[in-house]
């Protein structure tokens, strides 16, 4: 088990890091005003960037991760949330096997 | 109901709500260790990492741009813009916290993880998020994430690839699900659209983690633009 000061240093630089873009959102929800549109907009941002975690996978890797993608939604329609994610895991296993 | 709203009941509530993001995080933990220790990272230091960063995203990242000796300066950098994103999602998920304690907000926010911001705000939708539930989403996925990370700085090499049986989707998958759990009408679609639109842009010509910021802001300007559209014509 070794420990090395620059890897400490590095950590420890990516930890600060961290906690002051976790923190930074809370500190700035003190001091700006929240208005009836400020809340619209910031309302939007959790479907905003769940999307665009997603949105290469789901259009631009290939067929096989479009295509799970597209049954991973459909079926959570109907489906419980560990249902539908062992439905998309198996699809694109299936897809990728297949040589999609 | 008076059944519901008690801490251990809403701690267990959390463990169960945020199970398949367990067997999702497991996978993927293992391989940032074993990517670590290829980079010649001790599984001390590997679990060091984990443990406090807990950041995935850039943790991977960190492993990609990693030099010997470590650049704390590069490594913090980097950390920084990955997590960017973070600021946005503190800053919705703090207005949905009124039954957090000012202290207790701080602390609930350096656990705020993607996977744990977007159970939050799922569980915010529809219930009063309460803190005993927000520990028990964060304690099994902290220690899975720690845990996995340091069984795979320890297997290191023997471990396969992921992709073959299909793991490396659970984490898209289960953002599927939360989003179409975010579906309000045709507002919400037109986020969608201009989020997603923006993102395969900005991830076709820019490399790096660039398109989750470009996504974000064209969904958040969307929202802003419609909702001042309304006002004008109310």
């Amino acid at each position: 088990m070794t420990l090395d000061l620059n890897t400490l240093l590095a950590i420890l630089s990516m930890a600060a890091a961290t906690i002051f873009t976790r923190v930074g959102g809370l500190v700035l929800i003190r001091y700006v005003k929240i208005d009836e549109r400020r809340r619209t907009a910031i309302e939007a941002i959790p479907p905003a960037v769940l999307m665009a975690v997603i949105a290469p996978t789901a259009f631009a890797t290939g067929w096989a991760e479009a295509l799970a993608c597209a049954a991973t939604a459909i079926v959570s329609r109907r489906l419980p949330m560990l249902a539908s994610v062992v439905v998309g895991v198996a699809t694109v296993a299936l897809l990728r096997a297949a040589g999609l | 109901m008076l059944q519901q709203s008690r801490p251990a009941g809403e701690f267990k509530a959390g463990m169960r709500a945020i199970f398949p993001l367990i067997v999702a995080v497991l996978p993927i933990g293992l391989v940032f260790g074993a990517v670590s220790a290829t980079k010649g990272l001790s599984p001390l230091e590997t679990t060091l990492m984990s443990a406090l960063v807990f950041a995935g995203g850039s943790q991977f990242v960190a492993m990609d741009i990693w030099t010997h000796p470590a650049s704390w300066i590069g490594a913090g950098f980097a950390a920084l813009l990955v997590n960017v994103r973070h600021l946005l999602m503190s800053a919705s998920i703090g207005t949905k916290m009124q039954s957090f304690s000012g202290t207790k907000r701080y602390i609930a926010m350096l656990f705020l993880a993607d996977e744990i911001w977007a159970m939050a705000e799922f569980r915010a939708g529809t219930l009063r998020l309460t803190p005993a539930w927000y520990a028990g989403i964060v304690t099994p996925f902290y220690l899975a994430w720690v845990g996995s990370s340091l069984a795979g700085a320890l297997l290191g090499a023997f471990l396969g690839d992921p992709a073959v049986i299909g793991l490396d989707f659970a984490f898209p998958a289960v953002f599927i699900v939360l989003v179409m759990g975010f579906w309000k009408g045709p507002e919400t679609g037109a986020v969608l659209a201009a989020s997603g639109i923006a993102a395969v842009a900005v991830h076709q010509f820019v490399p790096g983690v660039w398109h989750i910021a470009a996504g974000a802001l064209a969904g958040l300007a969307t929202a802003f633009w419609k909702g001042r559209a309304r006002e004008q014509t109310a």
